[in-house]
């Protein structure tokens, strides 16, 4: 009924030019049925839909930009957490939990959930008052147009790189599990994202990101719920960890086996994960990468800007279900086909030995998929993935395009145009950054190598500017002088640790704190200190200058704002109820995997 | 011309009830030729009660963010 075999009918002397687009010559892991097929191709018509649908309603910039800033709290906020739940997250943390057990969760919770509730309930308003349309425009009102324009810059260059590389990792993995050729999926998805946010703005991305929100949870659900079925439930799933993997009891706990660099498979210590990753970093993502932020600025009021971050956070909690559970799943339920335990493998292994029919720690979430769904379900499965890849591109490039346009060209090049002007730019923009990300993507087919650099050259520049943004919002001595060397102080000094180990791996130890540290407890530890040093230069060089009167500080900084007055709403509806509630989930989850 | 304004849930209804409707009906073929796919516990029949767990809250998306129900 849904077999290929009604293709036969087409001459394959025209069929066989056009698989040769599509298929890598690789054997896929996974054979789509064409019931499966439908379901990507009913996927990719509906985005299409919605941006066409959407372009009516994106003539002016704030519109095309901001989305008019009237979405609501449940879709600001679950396209705030679909930004960022890209395939590569997917695949990649269920990998990680393969690899490393249930300490991966840490990126989840510890490692996101205190800082979007710190977005939301500390750094919002001044977001929301302000009226910015960025987070270098925050810089611009605070600390002027130098620490800006180095923020805007940085955050352009480095947005479209990542999205270059996340497409060349996402077209990989399409070939290792379909079997697609690079090339095929990079235009035909990287093309599909360039219609809809270049038609419809962030509005269609903001849209797009909620469906494909959906259809991951849809598509993904299935794995988890068959695989606790399969082992008997969540204990009998710790049981059959602790007989059949070495070191198994270090899988399943998130705390207690962080006391020494040693004692766990990352080579992290407690305060590497505390101060590194969850103030650091991931305030440094959370708060100030304008790519998340963005969607929560779209939200119709302060309210619902603050109810977006607080429904994200619940959604950010429950996402290892999908992600991190699969990765403990497949550690005792995957079998190779002859019935033994099949070992996922480092993808380098995998590299080095092409005909041994190994399998990557990537590959642990598709092979779940293999193994449960049936057809149709299986598409869905592979839509989710294509989904997630979607929403992390989609948000990439229309924060590009607001960036370039509002605080590079509008302030730099064109102070004076008018606002169709404006967003005939962005749009413009928007196409040229897919443009740049797929040049990027090819950049790193030719050498590999590069996509190391590429992803620590992002995180150079996201702690420092947290740092800096937050004295900034607190300390109304700040000046102009301190934001713009705090920034470029802080982010010399994560480039300067990085060269440093770079060169000399043995600095891992004073860099991370231990000889026995890992490259993951290096990245939070360069985190930290780059945060520290950049509200340490803020703080000292502005004690050397004039600050600004407090009258100019309205809207910008703690003690100098009227905080407005919102409306009384029923308690089940205040958003600070919520945060409490969210509070308590995120203490029990972190006790009860301790 | 008049934009209709058009709510995302109602976008997510409409391919809900799409990938709903195909997946139990792929679901109800393999229950009647007996042609089960070469899963684990494909004996549970995912596709019919997932599928249709889809179909019917899709269709609750279309009904209750239609266009015309405002």
């Amino acid at each position: 009924m849904f077999g290929l075999t009604s293709m036969s009918t087409i001459s394959a002397g025209k069929l066989l030019p056009a698989l040769a687009l599509f298929q890598s010559g690789v054997k896929p892991l996974v054979h789509l049925d064409s019931l499966d097929i439908a379901v990507i191709a009913i996927y990719f018509a509906m985005v299409l839909l919605i941006g066409f649908y959407l372009k009516q309603k994106s003539n002016t910039s704030e519109d095309f930009f901001m989305a008019g800033r009237e979405m609501t709290a449940w879709i600001a906020g679950l396209s705030f957490i679909s930004a960022n739940l890209g395939a590569l997250e997917l695949m990649g943390w269920a990998g990680a939990t393969y690899e490393y057990g249930i300490l991966a969760a840490h990126w989840y919770w510890i490692g996101a959930i205190p800082a979007i509730l710190f977005l939301g309930m500390v750094m919002m308003p001044f977001y929301i008052i302000s009226k910015i349309h960025s987070v270098p425009e925050y810089l611009n009102l605070r600390f002027g147009r130098g620490a800006s324009v180095v923020a805007a810059v940085s955050f352009a260059f480095m947005t479209v790189l990542m999205s270059g590389v996340n497409m060349f990792a996402m077209a990989l993995v399409m070939k290792v599990v379909l079997g697609w050729s690079m090339t095929f999926s990079i235009v035909v998805s990287s093309l599909a994202v360039a219609t809809y946010v270049t038609l419809g703005g962030l509005r269609s991305a903001i849209f797009n990101e909620v469906l494909q929100f959906m259809l991951i949870w849809i598509g993904a659900l299935l794995v988890p719920i068959f695989g606790l079925i399969e082992v008997g439930g969540w204990d009998a799933l710790k049981i059959r960890i602790v007989h059949n993997i070495v070191n198994g009891p270090s899988y399943l706990h998130m705390w207690s086996t962080t006391g020494h660099f040693a004692d766990n498979p990352m080579g992290i210590q407690w305060t590497g994960i505390v101060f590194g990753l969850g103030f650091a970093v991931s305030c440094g993502y959370w708060c100030t990468d304008f790519l998340v932020v963005q969607r929560v600025l779209s939200a119709n009021s302060l309210r619902s800007a603050r109810m977006a971050t607080v429904i994200g956070s619940f959604f950010k909690m429950a996402v290892p279900f999908i992600v991190i559970l699969p990765g403990l799943l497949g550690l005792v339920v995957l079998q190779n086909p002859n019935g033994s335990m099949m070992h996922l493998v480092d993808q380098a292994i995998v590299s080095a030995h092409p005909a041994a029919g190994l399998h990557s720690y990537n590959e642990v979430l598709p092979l779940m998929m293999v193994r449960y769904l049936s057809p149709g379900l299986l598409g869905l499965g592979i839509t989710a993935l294509i989904a997630g890849f979607m929403s992390g591109m989609a948000g990439n490039v229309s924060a590009f395009s607001a960036v370039w346009t509002y605080d590079i060209y509008q302030p730099l090049l064109n102070k004076h145009a008018s606002d169709s002007h404006y967003v005939l730019v962005g749009r413009w923009v928007t196409f040229l950054g897919v443009i740049i990300s797929i040049g990027a993507a090819y950049m790193v087919m030719q050498a590999t190598g590069i996509m190391d650099y590429v992803q620590a050259l992002f995180s150079f520049f996201i702690a420092p500017l947290f740092g800096v943004v937050l004295v900034g919002m607190f300390w109304k001595g700040a000046t102009k002088a301190g934001g713009f060397w705090g920034l470029l102080v802080g982010t010399l000094t994560s480039v300067g640790m990085w060269a440093w180990v770079r060169i000399d791996p043995s600095a891992i130890s004073i860099v991370a704190l231990s000889p026995n540290a890992k490259a993951m407890a290096a990245d939070m530890y360069r985190g930290l200190w780059s945060v520290m040093v950049a509200m340490i230069v803020t703080f000292v060089i502005s004690l050397f200058g004039k600050p600004r009167p407090v009258e100019e500080l309205n809207g910008l900084v703690y003690g100098a704002t009227t905080m407005p007055k919102e409306e009384p709403v029923p308690f089940y509806k205040n958003e600070w109820l919520w945060t409490g509630v969210a509070i308590v989930c995120f203490v029990f989850l972190n006790v009860y995997f301790w | 011309m008049r934009f209709i304004e058009i709510s995302i849930w109602f976008f997510i209804g409409v391919i809900l009830s799409i990938y709903g409707l195909l997946i139990f009906s792929y679901g109800i073929f393999e229950l009647i030729t007996g042609q089960s796919a070469h899963v684990m516990l494909a004996n549970l029949h995912a596709s019919i009660w997932w599928g249709g767990l889809m179909l019917l809250l899709g269709l609750f998306y279309v009904l209750r963010f239609h266009p015309r129900a405002k």
